[in-house]
């Protein structure tokens, strides 16, 4: 009787869920103290009331960006972590030696470092930087849906929490970080690892989504006065097409997942192995989002280093039209390659030939960008601040990881390195260099806009130089493994290949990536620590080019005092030359209330997730019912809004403004 | 807005309504993708019968062009309250709204007792590929059927408290979109899935 209700009550959750190993429950402690240390300090300093009003109901998109991206920096350490414990493996387990890890852990890490690097580092690190600049940019003082922007973020964030908590409870995939059937069917991973996955990605994807209809809409409807399309700044546009992209791809993702989900918990036949399923159609969906997932990641650090290289050059833009367009090419190019990922699977030669002309095709665009951010640069003055650094690394790296791409895209030569650590070694050359690169470049670049002082340059600088030399002592041997035959996923391998060596220079680049990492914590705590020393007063710091340089840094609530117009490109800089200076005029301020709906839905949704997982299907129904009552509630709010007074304004804008006369 | 302001409410309030109305339209864009996926996915798998029955030995065709009349009939209704809404007769559109809300429930429930019935006799979505995709593809758009209905429900409860308003209009007019993209999704349900399943093509 008891059993009974215990199973329904709790589906196949137990203690035997809770860590049983030395390295699990050491993160596992990890994740518990530190949310315990956090909670403490919380309430030590009694700043509980602080947070929940400033930013937990936040509505401002600078607010739920800085969210987005403390979340994806502890990610960032979290994946690092994975990659220590990887690394360290790979370069002790050779011969009789077994390294520190046995097989399913090192599976559960790759699975997890890929998978969260992806969706909790990449892609919340994409949204925050977007939540930033974007209205900014865009002469705007929102986005267009402010509610619906908090709510993809509590969407992200339950996601977020879904997948750490597998380190807590229960185990996590160990099917890869795209969880291939038939090994992810129920079959042959029977725990709750791979549904952890499932329903991590799927709540912080809808989020995804969300975000994606959002920015669409506020680039589409929300630009300033006289701010046409070709007026608008090229980060603009990149975020422009990596959103169609999140539009396009993200629902194919979703049905993929639910399907997966489908085939593990009512006993469907869409990817087993017997019943009629099909796995590689599995691979076709997932990878029919996740090409295009990759320009949606890339497009946008493309946007920043257009915004980089321009001001630090002092020169506008190099072929500006030409962006615009290989930005399009890109976004629509993007969904004719996804077969390069399997070139092995069979699908005859013509196909294959498709795909692999596709996939040469579409390094074009990205040339093109390449040589424009090289011809802005040519006779520029060049000033080698810590964003134009990390923008000179990333043309060397992400062209050589490039042109092993283009290599690849030859079937025949892919079949000699498909699932080598070759192409380990491209497509990290590509992320890495590519969009992490590129948000760290925007980072730098967009912090005293958003804090209102600057981080310290020479820490900058040297975990440039750690990340850059780190990165290519890590990745080249990887290249160089590859071409000798060691496949990727390896936890073990023979010492007369001949590989050691090799693997152990790899783990000595990632100790320089960690040096990196730890001079970016120690700039950002020391510049925090000497933040009135560092205060941007102008709030044009490096002689900026587009509309957000044209307020003061912090940004306000309400961004602009009254809205701009815009007659060129590069507003700002236009304005600056012709010596216009803009008279203090203050008008009344529609801003969205603070609400906290959004955190509860993404409470909810994770409890969705909870339910899935562990088989607690009353608790899944009831979390969702709490989603649509919550959507109802918000929907009978009649006044969503507040007004700022026009004096209030005034008052704030002086404020800001008065602080330059006193230093 | 009760406050005095200088802000012109007018103005901001129909800039609002385009926003949401131009984003509630790019979200039917990516259920259409969505569908589309599905439908990819029953095209892959349509043959997959594992020795099961196909198409041709399970759809009975005459019990589903009752089921897409009823829902064709409530677009059509849907169609009716919108226009009674353009003329604010509150009356006319609960009427209309009413009508489609019945029709909507009357194509959820053939389609639920037709899903039973083959449950029932043991080809339920476990049998094969094929029926696995078929069972979750129109299994979708009854989800979303099911979410119309509710949301058409709240609406109209909306109505009956707070009358027209421009916010229950703006509502209704997204409730319409959605109701009529489902039509549309439909229509294509009918052809490929039941239409050529029934040649089995």
């Amino acid at each position: 009787m008891f059993g009974q209700f215990a199973n329904a009550f709790l589906g196949r959750l137990s203690w035997h869920a809770f860590p049983q190993d030395a390295i699990t429950r050491g993160g596992a402690s990890a994740i518990v103290f530190g949310g315990f240390a956090i909670v403490a300090l919380i309430t030590l300093t009694h700043r509980w009331k602080w947070l929940w009003k400033e930013w937990l109901t936040s509505q401002d998109p600078k607010r739920i960006g800085v969210m987005y991206i403390i979340v994806s920096v502890v990610m960032l350490l979290r994946g690092l972590g994975d990659v220590a414990l990887m690394r360290a493996q790979q370069a002790t387990s050779a011969g009789n030696s077994h390294g520190i890890l046995d097989a399913n852990h090192f599976q559960q890490i790759f699975s997890a470092h890929g998978t969260i690097m992806i969706f909790f580092v990449a892609m919340g690190f994409l949204f925050g930087l977007i939540n930033l600049v974007l209205p900014l940019q865009l002469g705007a003082r929102d986005v267009a849906f402010p509610f619906l922007n908090a709510t993809s973020f509590w969407l992200f964030f339950g996601g977020m929490a879904l997948i750490n908590l597998s380190l807590v409870i229960g185990d996590f995939s160990a099917a890869g970080w795209l969880a291939y059937p038939p090994l992810s069917e129920l079959k042959f991973s029977p725990t709750t690892g791979v549904d952890y996955w499932i329903w991590s990605l799927e709540i912080s994807g809808v989020g995804s989504l969300l975000s994606g209809i959002n920015f669409l809409v506020t680039i589409l409807k929300m630009r300033a006065p006289g701010m046409t399309l070709m007026k608008m700044p090229m980060f603009a546009w990149s975020v422009m097409g990596s959103m169609t992209l999140v539009a396009f791809a993200f629902p194919i993702l979703t049905v993929t997942l639910t399907l997966l989900a489908l085939d593990r918990t009512i006993g469907t036949h869409f990817f087993t192995a017997g019943g009629g399923g099909n796995a590689m159609m599995y691979v076709n969906l997932i990878w029919a989002w996740g090409h295009p997932e990759v320009y949606i990641l890339i497009l946008p650090a493309f946007g920043i280093f257009s915004e980089v290289v321009p001001t630090f050059s002092r020169k506008p833009l190099f072929g500006y039209a030409s962006m615009v367009w290989a930005i399009w090419a890109i976004v629509v190019l993007s969904f004719t390659v996804w077969l390069h990922h399997f070139f092995t699977m069979g699908a005859g030669a013509d196909v294959n030939a498709f795909f692999g002309i596709m996939t040469a095709v579409i390094a074009v665009p990205t040339g093109v960008k390449i040589f424009n951010w090289l011809f802005t640069m040519y006779r520029g003055r060049i000033r080698f601040a810590t964003p134009m650094l990390w923008f000179m690394g990333f043309t060397v790296m992400f062209t050589i990881g490039g042109v092993a791409g283009v290599l690849m895209s030859v079937p025949a030569i892919d079949y000699q390195v498909h699932n080598s650590l070759f192409l380990v070694a491209h497509f990290h050359m590509m992320i890495i260099s590519g969009v992490l690169f590129g948000y760290f470049a925007g980072l730098s670049y967009w912090f005293p806009k958003i804090f209102g002082f600057r981080l310290h340059e020479g820490l900058g600088k040297l975990a440039f130089w750690c990340w850059s030399i780190g990165f290519m002592l890590a990745f080249t041997p990887l290249y160089i493994l590859g071409l000798m035959g060691a496949t990727r996923r390896l936890d073990h391998y023979d010492a007369s290949l001949g590989w050691q060596p090799l693997f152990i220079v790899a783990g000595i680049g990632v100790i320089f990536v960690l040096l990196g990492v730890g001079a970016q914590v120690l700039q950002l705590v020391l510049s925090i620590w000497q933040r009135d020393q560092r205060r941007d007063l102008t709030g044009d710091p490096w002689g900026g080019r587009t509309l957000e340089w044209s307020v003061p840094s912090p940004a306000p609530e309400y961004n602009f005092t009254t809205l701009p117009v815009v007659t060129a490109r590069d507003q700002f800089w236009v304005d600056k030359r012709a010596g216009k200076t803009v008279e203090a005029r203050y008008e009344d301020i529609l801003l969205p209330k603070n609400t906290g709906m959004g955190l509860v839905i993404g409470v909810f949704a994770f409890l969705v997730g909870f339910g899935m997982i562990w088989h607690m299907y009353w608790l899944a129904v009831v979390a969702l019912l709490g989603i649509m009552i919550s959507v109802v509630v918000r929907a009978c709010d009649n006044e969503p809004e507040h007004i700022l007074r026009a004096t209030e304004v005034e008052k704030m804008d002086n404020a800001l403004r008065r602080r330059k006369q006193y230093v | 807005m009760s406050e005095v302001t200088t802000l012109d409410m007018p103005r901001i309030e129909a800039q609002a309504t385009e926003k949401t109305v131009l984003g509630f339209w790019v979200y039917l864009m990516t259920d259409c993708v969505l569908f589309a996926s599905l439908f990819a996915v029953y095209a892959v798998l349509h043959g997959n019968t594992f020795g099961g029955p196909g198409g041709r030995e399970l759809f009975k065709l005459p019990y589903v062009l009752v089921e897409t009349m009823a829902l064709l009939t409530s677009s059509f209704t849907c169609g009716l309250a919108m226009i009674a809404a353009q003329k604010r007769d509150r009356s006319q559109v609960l009427l209309w709204l009413g009508v489609t809300f019945l029709l909507g429930l009357t194509f959820l429930g053939l389609e639920l007792s037709e899903f039973h019935h083959m449950v029932l006799d043991g080809n339920g979505w476990r049998r094969s590929g094929f029926l696995s995709s078929y069972f979750t593809l129109v299994g979708t758009h009854g989800l979303h059927i099911t979410f119309g209905l509710i949301w058409m429900a709240v609406i109209g409860i909306f109505i009956v408290r707070r009358g027209l308003t421009d916010g229950t209009l703006k509502r209704l007019t997204l409730l319409s979109l959605f109701w009529h993209f489902l039509d549309i999704v439909w229509i294509f349900i009918f052809t490929i899935v039941y239409l050529f399943g029934s040649l089995n093509i």
